[in-house]
């Protein structure tokens, strides 16, 4: 018997179906703007890891969805593809442009932004899967588990470009701080749960926003210590909540470009 | 009274020893250590299988094969394939016929053993030197790094080592 058909209050699985729109819509927006560097990347080894980085974060998100299709809330291939702007739970971060210009044409993206935004966000998604792996709902525990695995790899991979590139040249330097400020500047939603957050924290679903603030400060404290920084301060209230539907023309247009295909043939098989 | 021939899970494992990695044809799912449970109902055949890496495309050509393949035994009438992560997938599920043949490939296979600080050392896959280089921890599919051996002058890829202690 599977928890789906165990007696779940409806509460409860609110409680789930808005986690796991976040956690989904984070992952999935995530790895669109990462794949978006193919071939773009500063060397080949550099765009072989990032898309390695980007399919494996993908497969993340493609999880999140089943769940919910196992929860009866939605076809997965719908739920990414077709659920409009207003209801996409994910934090502004994940959506922001590269940088200016499109794939297409001009793309002038920024590689210390990737950087500095990777690594934060990595360093989160490590927070909350630990957290997750503890879940009183299984099947998120389970996913959790096998995300954490993977998840070893990305952080190791970010986390070197960072201190790398901070103690690179003046120029880098700039760039990196320039990108960590932008980058804080929409980190305020990352750990808000928001209107759901009662309902996700006494479902013991995964930890507080606050005890997860408290250990991701904790656990890239080394590393800016190591380089002589301080931990940048989480915005106490983020400009725009992702997770309350709050979200930039950015993700209109990443969503026009992701859905494009799909929408010519929905019923294509992927 | 009609006799009828029930299918057993020995007959369907044996089969499965003949679905290879479409991304590395010298393994098998069984020796990759993704078949998690066989069991069955009269004629009826569910396979479990453990993916490696959750966005890794072969999934889809792996569970295809699956049941193309257990499809042909003539006792079988409906299979079912169906992926979960449960026990996770591990590289330690790897079988020693598993290194065998990811070698035969030009592939190391992931390392026994991991330092405590979380490193991990390889030789390697052609002249087993230990005089090796990583040049990319990201190699050609998730699962995979590049290496570089300083003896043979070859490069080589390596099995990622992936454990739950990781």
């Amino acid at each position: 018997m599977t928890e789906k058909d165990s007696i779940m209050s409806p509460e409860y699985k609110k409680a789930i179906t808005n986690l796991l729109f976040q956690l989904a819509d984070d992952d999935f927006l995530y790895a669109y703007r990462g794949s978006e560097w193919l071939g773009l990347a500063p060397h080949i080894e550099e765009d072989v890891a990032s898309s390695s980085i980007s399919q494996d974060s993908m497969g993340h998100a493609a999880m999140y969805y089943k769940l919910l299709e196992d929860l009866e809330v939605g076809n997965a291939d719908d739920l990414a593809h077709l659920r409009p702007v207003k209801e996409r739970r994910n934090s502004v971060l994940t959506e922001r442009v590269n940088g200016e210009g499109y794939y297409m044409e001009t793309p002038q993206y920024d590689w210390a932004y990737q950087v500095v935004r990777s690594y934060f966000y990595t360093q989160a998604k490590k927070v909350k899967v630990d957290s997750l792996s503890e879940s009183s709902y299984s099947p998120i525990a389970e996913v959790a588990v096998k995300v954490k695995m993977e998840l070893y790899y990305h952080r190791l991979h970010w986390e070197t470009w960072f201190k790398q590139l901070l103690s690179s040249t003046d120029v880098a330097k700039k760039k990196m701080n320039d990108a960590i400020e932008l980058v804080m500047g929409d980190f305020g939603d990352v750990f808000s749960y928001g209107n759901q957050k009662q309902v996700i924290e006494t479902s013991r679903l995964i930890a507080s926003e606050e005890l997860l603030k408290e250990k991701w400060k904790a656990s890239i404290e080394p590393v800016f210590s190591a380089l002589q920084m301080k931990v940048p301060p989480i915005p106490e209230q983020p400009t725009k909540n992702g997770r309350n539907g709050e979200h930039t023309k950015d993700l209109n247009e990443a969503l026009l470009t992701l859905s494009e295909v799909y929408k010519l043939d929905p019923v294509a098989t992927w | 009274m009609t006799a009828s021939v029930e299918v057993s899970a020995g007959r369907v494992l044996e089969v499965l020893k003949r679905v290879n990695d479409p991304e590395i044809d010298s393994i098998s799912i069984i020796d990759l250590g993704m078949v998690g449970e066989v069991t069955t109902e009269g004629n009826n055949v569910k396979v479990v299988l453990l993916p490696t890496f959750l966005g890794c495309p072969a999934l889809e050509i792996i569970k295809l094969n699956t049941m193309k393949a257990v499809k042909k035994l003539p006792e079988v009438d409906e299979v079912e394939v169906e992926f979960v992560f449960h026990p996770p997938w591990t590289s330690d599920r790897i079988t020693e016929q598993g290194h065998v043949n990811l070698r035969k490939f030009g592939i190391a296979p992931p390392p026994r053993h991991l330092e405590e600080d979380g490193s991990w050392h390889v030789d390697c896959a052609y002249c087993g030197s230990t005089y090796v280089t990583m040049e990319n921890i990201f190699g050609p599919t998730a699962c995979r790094s590049i290496l570089y051996c300083k003896s043979c002058k070859n490069v080589f890829e390596a099995m990622k080592p992936v454990s739950t202690l990781m």
